[in-house]
């Protein structure tokens, strides 16, 4: 008998995960299509890569959606490995989604996240620099102190939304801060980062092609404000100065500073707000790991990499086969789509002692796959942590008790794994 | 065993080995010292892509995950970037 997935006072009872394993156990293989987003709304999709951990690792997985149609689910953690350091045969330069754009949209931003080398290797190197640890240095008192005085204006003995007031609001804040953006228009990264990942494909509501290049183009003019306000003055330690100063990115044309705008004000967006969030609930759902960390508040860094894996918050990224391939037994054709099932290879047990229990303290909590591997790793990763760091500290020393007051709701994606409410209440 | 185990089994802080020794996060980086470069070998493949993306890279940076450790190293002098302090 395996241990809950979830602990004792969420309201998914013993019973209730019997009855989502047995729905899933009675599909046929051929069924299981982990890209259904229905698995992430109801936190399903894990009975799903169980199984396909067991009986199919490496899965031809079919999808009713126009745009996503056929792809290989990739759902243990060596295959992921094994394909994410072959950027050789599995490219990205068909975009890091399964989802296709739609035929004719040729709007995409380009980023090197969705490049393979060399032109990946030379943008990368260009922002590298930026969030390397040193740098980090001179960030550190500033996330806190805008941590800080989000933590001191919120509500006490009334219950309130976490994401809203806790989750988004601190993302938003840490990337203003890091690209020194004028903080009443703040808000306005949380909008472009939606606006560029938008697509009609996915979304009915999204914005017309020509909408969404205007929005963005709106951006562009912003940012161009501001970087000829630093470019003719001593560089500082900003994003914006640091692209606008540094020897290999100082000459870069309109399109190339707005794709690599985009992909730090994405990146660092919904990922870090979904760790804010999705850590609160696992120390909520698992009260022994929280008495754990008030006991010896010295776990935070190690816990963080444990939120980290076990959120997930990209659950997966996609490649391209660049050519007919062979992976654990299947035969990869040319062409075909393959997701690296981040989310499940973070669950894999050949890989990580006891994946289905969130403990604070485990042994190597770093060897997660939530940052991916291999020349796309995530350039924020240490950023990240940085930032789950200094909030856990904070509440720490202000909360006692952070009651979870209700169910969260999560969003209806198999990319993006998160939240969009989660009530909670402070109680002091 | 390679370079990169030996100093994680120690907690060697500054390299933290996130891969496991894949050759896919570069968090093992180190500068080998002129005196040992030959006996440590030289780069694979994979090692030079992943060493393409790490901040300070020199003519003797290694990643220790694929320095395999024997008799002909004992003693191997090896120094860490800025970035990993
Ligand atoms: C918990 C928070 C985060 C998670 C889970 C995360 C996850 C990821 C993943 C899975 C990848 C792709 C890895 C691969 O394909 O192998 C990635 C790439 C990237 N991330 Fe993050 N990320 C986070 C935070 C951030 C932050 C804060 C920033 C910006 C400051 C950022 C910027 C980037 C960039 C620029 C890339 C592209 C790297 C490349 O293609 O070479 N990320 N991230
Ligand atoms: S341990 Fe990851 S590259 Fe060496």
């Amino acid at each position: 008998m395996k241990p809950a997935i979830t602990a004792v006072n969420t309201p998914e009872s013993t019973t209730q995960i019997a009855a989502a394993r047995a729905r899933v156990a009675a599909l046929d293989l051929s069924q299981l299509n982990p890209a259904d987003p229905q698995g992430f709304v109801d936190d399903t999709v894990g009975y799903v890569f169980e199984r396909l951990r067991h009986e199919d690792p490496v899965h031809r997985s079919h999808s009713p959606v126009p745009g996503i149609d056929s792809y290989w689910s990739i759902t243990r953690y060596q295959d992921i490995m094994q394909v994410d350091t072959r950027p050789d045969i599995y490219s990205s330069e068909s975009g890091i989604t399964l989802m296709d754009f739609p035929p004719g949209d040729d709007q995409q931003l380009k980023m090197f996240i969705a490049m393979d080398p060399p032109k990946h290797d030379e943008q990368r190197r260009a922002v590298n620099p930026i969030v390397a640890p040193a740098n980090l240095k001179n960030w550190h008192d500033l996330i806190r102190e805008r941590t800080c005085r989000v933590l001191d204006t919120l509500p006490r003995n009334e219950t309130f939304d976490w994401v809203d007031k806790v989750s988004i609001e601190l993302t938003t804040y840490m990337l203003a801060t890091l690209f020194d953006f004028p903080l009443d228009d703040r808000r306005l990264l949380t909008y472009w980062s939606d606006i560029s990942t938008a697509n009609k494909l996915t979304n009915p509501d999204a914005p017309e092609p020509e909408v969404r290049m205007a929005e963005l183009r709106k951006m562009l003019s912003y940012f161009t404000r501001l970087w000829n306000e630093r470019v003719n003055v001593a560089p500082r330690s900003d994003l914006v100065s640091m692209l606008a100063h540094g020897p290999a990115t100082r000459n870069m044309g309109p399109l190339e500073y707005m794709g690599n705008l985009v992909l730090l004000i994405v990146g660092g967006n919904d990922t870090t707000r979904n760790s804010m969030t999705g850590g609160l609930l696992a120390l909520d759902n698992n009260p022994q790991e929280m008495a754990k960390l008030r006991a010896n508040p010295t776990l935070i860094e190690s816990m963080v990499s444990e939120i980290i894996r076990w959120q997930t918050p990209l659950a997966y990224m996609r490649r391209t086969a660049l050519a007919d391939t062979e992976l654990g037994g299947k035969q990869i054709g040319k062409d075909d789509k393959l997701a690296m099932w981040y989310l499940s290879g973070n669950r894999d047990e050949s890989a990580i002692a006891e994946p289905d229990r969130f403990i604070i303290d485990r042994a190597k909590p770093r060897q997660h796959l939530s940052f991916g591997f291999g020349i796309h790793r995530c350039v924020g990763n240490r950023l990240a942590e940085l930032q789950l760091k200094i909030l856990w500290e904070e509440i720490l020393r202000r909360f006692e008790v952070i009651e979870v007051m209700g169910e969260p709701i999560r969003v209806r994606s198999s990319f993006v794994r998160g939240f969009s409410k989660l009530p909670v209440r402070i109680r002091c | 065993m390679t370079l990169m185990r030996a100093a994680t089994d120690n907690r060697v802080p500054g390299i933290d080995g996130d891969c496991g020794g894949n050759c896919a996060c570069a968090t093992c980086h180190v500068y080998v010292d002129a005196a040992w470069s030959d006996r440590a070998g030289v780069r694979t493949a994979s090692e030079r892509e992943m060493l393409n993306m790490v901040p300070e890279l020199k003519d003797n940076s290694r990643l220790a995950c694929q320095v395999t450790l024997d008799d002909n190293l004992n003693g191997m002098v090896v120094a860490l970037p800025e970035s990993q302090h």
